[in-house]
């Protein structure tokens, strides 16, 4: 019987290189991207392209045929590890948050409910994408309900 | 400084994350993701705490910045989330795709709001 692969150094210290390639990304692009009227636009940008490009990476490697090491290794790294650590629910709940106790009830609204229905629908183009590009398509309902 | 801790602890927050997330997923299989769920409302929960120490002044924003940031930015994750909802859509099961996305949102906010209240209350 195989080790999960949490329980695997090697690919937990692949996880954390992304995870904290993501994390210096994101403060980057928070700092680039300051608040617009109170409106996080930063962690907006980082959430749905981060979104975006996880759905795009899962489906594209999920296409690509039974995961072999070099595609654990994207998907753990990239994936897991540095879209995981590039987005963040926490900031989003810590702003909502905030904006609430400004009394700023409407843009805190707009900005949890925005995020996940911008996010939500980033998340399917990416997929849709990853399907689309790969050269094995099979109907995508094939996954099936157990997956 | 800061740039290379939001760094490290970022990846320990990811590393963190990937290792409960798999215990959880090694010993339950469940309807709804609830390793993911868990872990954005505790990460929520911990932000919560570290914003409110900062407000009562009980540490300092350079501190703040290191473990919010990097730690529970790198342990919650709004990317997996998501791409678990739309899957969840993508069975049938809408109202569990619902579910997981409008009630992880409650959810964490009402975690980091607690975290506040509770920070505040040890930070004074």
């Amino acid at each position: 019987m195989s080790r999960h692969p949490h329980a695997m150094p090697a690919l937990v210290a692949l996880v954390a290189v992304g995870g904290a390639c993501g994390s210096i990304a994101r403060y980057g692009v928070s700092h680039a991207l300051p608040a617009q009227d109170g409106l996080p636009v930063g962690t907006l940008v980082e959430n749905v392209v981060g979104a975006f490009l996880l759905g795009f990476l899962l489906e594209a490697l999920l296409r690509a045929g039974t995961e072999d090491d070099r595609r654990r290794a994207l998907r753990l790294g990239l994936g897991t590890g540095f879209l995981g650590g590039f987005t963040t629910y926490s900031a989003l709940a810590l702003e909502i948050h905030g904006l609430w106790g400004d009394g700023r009830i409407g843009l805190a609204l707009a900005y949890g409910l925005g995020s996940v229905v911008l996010g939500t629908a980033a998340a399917t183009g990416g997929i849709l994408l990853g399907a689309r590009r790969s050269r094995r398509v099979p109907d995508p309902h094939d996954a099936g309900p157990e997956r | 400084m800061t740039l290379a801790l939001v760094g490290l602890l970022g990846g320990l927050g990811a590393a963190a994350r990937f290792w409960a997330d798999g215990w959880v997923r090694a010993r339950w299989t469940t309807r709804l993701p609830w390793s993911t769920i868990g872990i954005n409302v505790l990460g929520s929960l911990v932000i919560g705490v570290l914003a409110g120490l900062l407000a009562g002044g009980a540490i300092p924003t350079n501190v703040y910045t290191v473990a919010a940031t990097g730690f529970c930015g790198g342990f919650t994750t709004f990317s997996t989330a998501t791409v678990e909802t739309v899957r969840l859509a993508q069975q049938g099961a809408y109202e569990r795709a619902a579910v997981n996305a409008f009630g992880t949102l409650v959810l964490t906010v009402v975690a980091a709001t607690l975290g506040y209240a509770l920070g505040t209350a040890i930070g004074s």
